[in-house]
């Protein structure tokens, strides 16, 4: 069975690359968004398993969002794809309730084992 | 600026290139630059920086570049609003990563993308803009950085 994945992020390029890479590591992706906002709007419908999610983004930055996502659904497995690069950052969405952290630029071997660290291994089916 | 913060940049834009292409880009001799003078390309993408730090960070590239980043990290659609996309998110990725460095309060807006070649980017009047000029596969771009 799939992962259900939603892509959160203002760059089209990079929404484009996260569903190429991860499309072939048995990964469905089930909804894209390009703010806080339309990821906060589609999420109760589309049910993602898991979420990458930008930090620097129009209209809802990438921690409102997840703390918004956070209080519909708790379990969600969020990964932050980010370029920010400073420590308090990462502290801070992880924190906030992310999982894990990608920083930007990132190779698909990169996303791939990102995503391998946050579900311990399966994404590589 | 200082010389060490502008070798940041240097190795930033060194490590984007490298990381997603293979092949490092050649860096011309940072200078500064007149107001009236800084390069602008066909595309631009603009980030306004903000907190302890301010001013702007740009990146500005031909299309020809653009149109081979693009198909380098994967992606065939080469329309010119991928193009715009692309140099708007190196500006960002250069910016955020500069937080490495600067620390959390230098504060990154979301990329603006200008497109052609005939609109002038501003820059803070009070501030020096350095030109970190490059190449990549014999094409041309440019990183300019004016900060407080």
């Amino acid at each position: 069975m799939s992962i259900k994945l939603m892509i959160v992020d203002d760059s089209n390029i990079i929404r484009s690359k996260i569903t190429r890479t991860l499309g072939e590591h048995h990964m469905e992706v089930v909804a894209t968004a390009a703010n806080g906002e339309e990821a906060v709007a589609q999420f109760a419908r589309t049910k993602p398993d898991l979420v990458t999610m930008d930090i620097t983004m129009p209209r809802m930055d990438g921690i409102e969002c997840i703390r918004a996502l956070r209080r519909i659904n708790s379990k969600v497995l969020i990964l932050v794809v980010s370029a920010l690069a400073d420590k308090a950052t990462a502290i801070q969405a992880l924190k906030e309730g992310a999982q894990g952290f990608l920083c930007k630029p990132f190779s698909e071997t990169d996303l791939t084992e990102a995503m391998d660290e946050l579900l311990g291994g399966t994404s590589n089916g | 600026m200082d010389e060490r913060e502008l070798h940041i940049f240097l190795d930033i834009v060194s490590h984007y290139f490298e990381s997603q292409t293979g092949k490092l880009p050649e860096l011309g001799s940072p200078y500064l630059g007149e107001r009236s003078a800084l390069p602008i390309y066909d595309f631009t993408g603009v980030i306004g920086i903000s907190g302890q730090r301010q001013g702007c960070v740009y990146f500005t590239a031909r299309r020809d570049l653009l149109r081979q980043l693009l198909l380098h990290v994967g992606e065939s659609d080469v329309s010119d609003k991928n193009l715009g996309d692309l140099v708007g998110e190196v500006a960002n990725i250069i910016s955020g990563n500069a937080r490495r460095h600067f620390g959390p309060d230098f504060m990154i807006s979301v990329p603006v993308v200008v497109e052609g070649t005939a609109k002038s980017i501003q820059v803070p009047s009070t501030v020096k803009a350095y030109i970190l000029p490059l190449r990549w596969h014999k094409m041309v771009a440019s990183l300019v950085v004016s900060l407080q």
